[in-house]
Order: C-alpha cells, then structure tokens, then sequence
C-alpha cells in the first residue's frame, strides 16, 4: 500500500473536501483543479455537506482483495446535495433497505487495512439519515 | 477538591453508539446452555468499518453542531480509550483532521482502562482555566474486547463520547469542582501484544470499583458540603446493570437520581465511554439550574469526580440525541458477532 498516495488525500477523504469553480460556482469531487463544466482552473477548496441521495447501487458478493469480512456489501452511485456524482460504499443498512432516492449523508470510516500490520485507511462512506430526536 | 480559578463548562457535547446489538443472553446460551446470569440486557457492537477513531469522529462533529465552535477553535484534541486502533500511532490526530481541527492544536491519547476519557475531560477544564486555550475537546470512547466465553464478553460494549470544554460564559453547563482518587490496585489489565484483558474475579468489586467511586464522590460531595440530595442527577462507571445502582445507594441517591444516565442495559459497559455518554443522556434532558454527580472508574485503579450544574437547557436542532443513538437498533445473533469481532480467519 503506497501511504503518501493515501496521505495526500486525507483531507478530501475524511470530510469530503473537493473544489468550487470560481468561475461558475461548480462543486467539484473529487478535486481535480479543472472544472467540468467550464473548463476553467478551479482550485479553490471546498468541504461538501456530506448529504445526498442514492443515484444507483449494487450489491458486491464476490469481494474484491481486502473487503472478504464485510461481504456482502452494498456499493452506490451518491448525488451528493451539491451536484457531484460520486461512489462510495453504504454502510448501517441492510441491502433490502436500500432504495434508490434514499437520503443518505456522509459518515467516515475504516475502509481497509493493509493486514494486520499495514496502515488504517479512513474514509467516506454513506448511511441513511439518522433521525435527529 | 480541584476547582479551576477561572470559571469552564461544557460548551458542546456529542454521543456516539454503533447500530449492533449483541443480547446478553446469545453469549449464555453459546458457553453456558443458557445457565448464566445476565449482568445486562444487551450491548452495543461497533461495525466492520467501526474502531475509536470512526466513534470518535461522529461524536466530535456532534459536538462541535452543539457548540457551534468551528474546528480551527479547538486548543486540544484528546482521545481517551483502551482500544486505540493503533498500539503506536495516535488516535487524536486521526480525528483532528476527520473534524478539521488541524494543523495549530494539541493532540493527544489517554490511558487509563475505563476513565481514560475523564482524565482527558479533568486536564481540558484545567487547560481552558490556565488560557492555554479557549476551546479543548476531550473524547471517552471504546470498542471493548472480551475473551470469547469470559464474564466480560457479555457486558464489553462499544460507544461513548465527546465534549467541548470552554469559557463558563459560552457554555451550557458549568464545572463547579472535580476530584480524583487512584491507587494501585490490580483488578484487571491487558499486557503489551496480549487481545484480551485480564481481569482479578470478584477482586473487582469492592477494593477495585466500590473503594473508588464511593470514595471520590463522597469526598467531592463533602469537600463542597453537598449530599446526594443536593443532585438531581447521578452518573458513575457501569460495567454491569448492578454495581451503579449499589455504589449510588451506598452514596444516598435513590434509582430515580440514577435513571437518565443508566445506559449499560441498552448498550453494555463502553469502558472510557460509559459515564461520559451516560453524561450525554443527561445533558440531552437536564434544565437549567440542575446538577449532576458524574464519577468514573477506571481499573488499575482510580475515580474521578465532578460536580456539574446545568446553565441552560441543551437545544440543537439536527443533532441525534443519545436515546436516538440507543434507539438506533439492529439485533445480531453470535455469528454475526463473531465476525464483527473478526473472530473467523478467511484465508
Ligand atoms: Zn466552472
């Protein structure tokens, strides 16, 4: 596992940092300094709300390397609130839950490990909203 | 007693549970044909993706909703567990980028078994009193591990949470003192590369919890010449449903003082959490002018006290309430504990 590739991107994995375009007001994630929409340079960073809602999803049951205990897991494509698409896994539900247009928000957890002697890699993931009472 | 020359409260709180519930009796029908006595209802159970660090994070963003102090405002960043993710490797600086609070603060670990998170709390009063900072954040929290079969496989839980102490001005609840009581005393430990904790038996009880808590809260209580009729609310350490109740009795507080900070037979012993959160289950309800007795204990061993008085009523719209987080609830049967536990190698 390369630790500087996932340290870099610790910012924009913990609290779902990504860009606004200073040009056309786009949300950008993950950032990537050039809006899509305008093609201008955006670099100006960003930290969504980390609310969305279920775009599309799939349930994995052949887990790829490193995700064999969690299996089966449910991946899903999020529109965030803000208009970026983005993946991410769902977590504290059970896939006959899950609906698409589901509100969801951003939590952060442990999405692997390098075995028992690697590093922790942290990260967003997606819930459904928890009632607030 | 300890009282901080100048006046520091809570500023903001946040709980955190996990959604897994273990009932107590699927571990006695496992080792024991369903033979032994339950010491609580059921307990909480962190996910897969789920350690302190994770716990610790929601709880912190919870209490930063309810402060509304932004993260750059946070002087320190303390996690108190006995469960750190990491044997080396902090905790805290994980949830101090997760939150935003980096790179200008403190961050640090605590130990201490299961009042690693009061201790943490205790230091953050004193280091807003000294103007070391205007703002600290001290976290209680665990994903406890017991001995597959072991006694305290049925009540080790997983929870806790995080506060924000600052400047009584700002704040929803004032310190009005603390105290602490250790000794060495070996009721249970867990040595270096060891999974499991060792525990003394019944050496637990009286030298070990009893001896503590009663000790630190009495002498809270008489060093500001209060008694337990004083508090509307008392909250210590829970490692089971029994030994509050009777460390509580022996100190004057009837079950109704106790209630709302009993959370042990929902959620288990959370360790560093256990007080902390029962805190929170408190705070969520209390009204202004009431106070609460909060005692820990940690094993190894030692108490800490403190007298808390409520300043305004805690309404954050948009926060999960501790009972939300209780409420929050899917049953598990041991299978599936087990390999929430990572009990089963796959290859
Ligand atoms: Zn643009």
């Amino acid at each position: 596992m390369e630790v500087a590739r996932y340290w870099r991107a610790n910012r924009q994995r913990y609290q779902l940092v990504g860009e606004v375009c200073p040009n056309c007001q786009g949300k950008i994630f993950p950032p990537r300094d050039v809006c899509p929409v305008c093609e201008k340079e955006a670099k100006t960073p960003f930290t969504f709300s980390g609310h969305g809602e279920v775009y599309s999803y799939s349930t994995v049951y052949q887990a790829a390397d490193g995700y064999e205990q969690a299996t089966p897991y449910t991946v899903a494509m999020i529109r965030l609130a803000e208009g970026p698409l983005i993946s991410a896994q769902l977590t504290d539900v059970d896939e006959s839950d899950v609906k698409i247009g589901m509100p969801v928000e951003m939590v952060t957890r442990a999405l692997r490990e390098d075995g028992e002697r690697g590093m922790i890699v942290y990260g967003y993931k997606f819930r459904p909203v928890m009632a607030v009472a | 007693m300890m009282k901080s020359s100048r006046p520091v409260g809570i500023v903001g709180y946040g709980a955190y549970v996990p959604r897994y519930r273990l009932p107590a009796q699927e571990v006695s029908d496992l080792w024991t044909d369903g033979n032994a006595g339950l010491p609580v209802r059921e307990k909480s159970v962190n996910g897969l993706d789920e350690d302190v660090a994770t716990m610790s994070i929601e709880a912190a963003r919870n209490a930063l909703r309810r402060a509304a102090v932004s993260p750059e405002q946070l002087g320190a960043v303390w996690v108190g567990s006995e469960s750190h993710p990491y044997a080396v490797k902090p905790t805290s600086t994980i949830v101090a980028e997760a939150i935003g609070a980096t790179p200008y603060t403190q961050a640090a670990d605590w130990q201490f078994a299961c009042k690693a998170g009061t201790e943490a709390f205790q230091a953050a009063i004193g280091f807003v009193a000294g103007g070391m900072a205007q703002y600290a954040m001290a976290i209680g929290m665990d994903a406890a591990q017991g001995r597959p079969g072991d006694a305290l496989e049925y009540t080790a839980g997983a929870g806790g949470a995080a506060y924000i102490l600052g400047p009584a001005e700002d704040a929803i609840a004032e310190v009005e003192g603390s105290l602490s009581y250790v000794t060495d005393t070996p009721d249970f430990w867990r040595r270096q590369y060891e999974k499991f904790p060792e525990h003394a038996g019944r050496f637990t009880g009286e030298p070990a919890y009893f001896n503590h808590v009663i000790s630190a809260a009495r002498q809270l209580m008489d060093e500001m010449a209060v008694s337990a009729k004083d508090f509307n609310h008392f909250v210590c350490h829970q490692p089971n449903a029994k030994f509050p109740l009777k460390a509580g009795a022996d100190l004057g507080f009837n079950p109704q003082q106790m209630k709302t900070g009993l959370l042990v037979n929902e959620i288990g012993n959370t360790y560093a959490g256990s007080c902390m959160i029962g805190l929170t289950a408190i705070l969520d309800v209390a009204q202004p002018g009431e106070r609460i007795l909060v005692t820990s204990f940690g094993s190894g061993a030692g108490s800490d006290a403190f007298a808390i008085r409520m300043l305004r009523k805690s309404e954050t719209p948009g926060v999960t309430s501790t009972q939300g987080y209780i409420q929050r609830r899917k049953v598990i049967d041991y299978a599936m504990y087990s390999r929430l536990k990572g009990h089963y190698k796959l290859n």
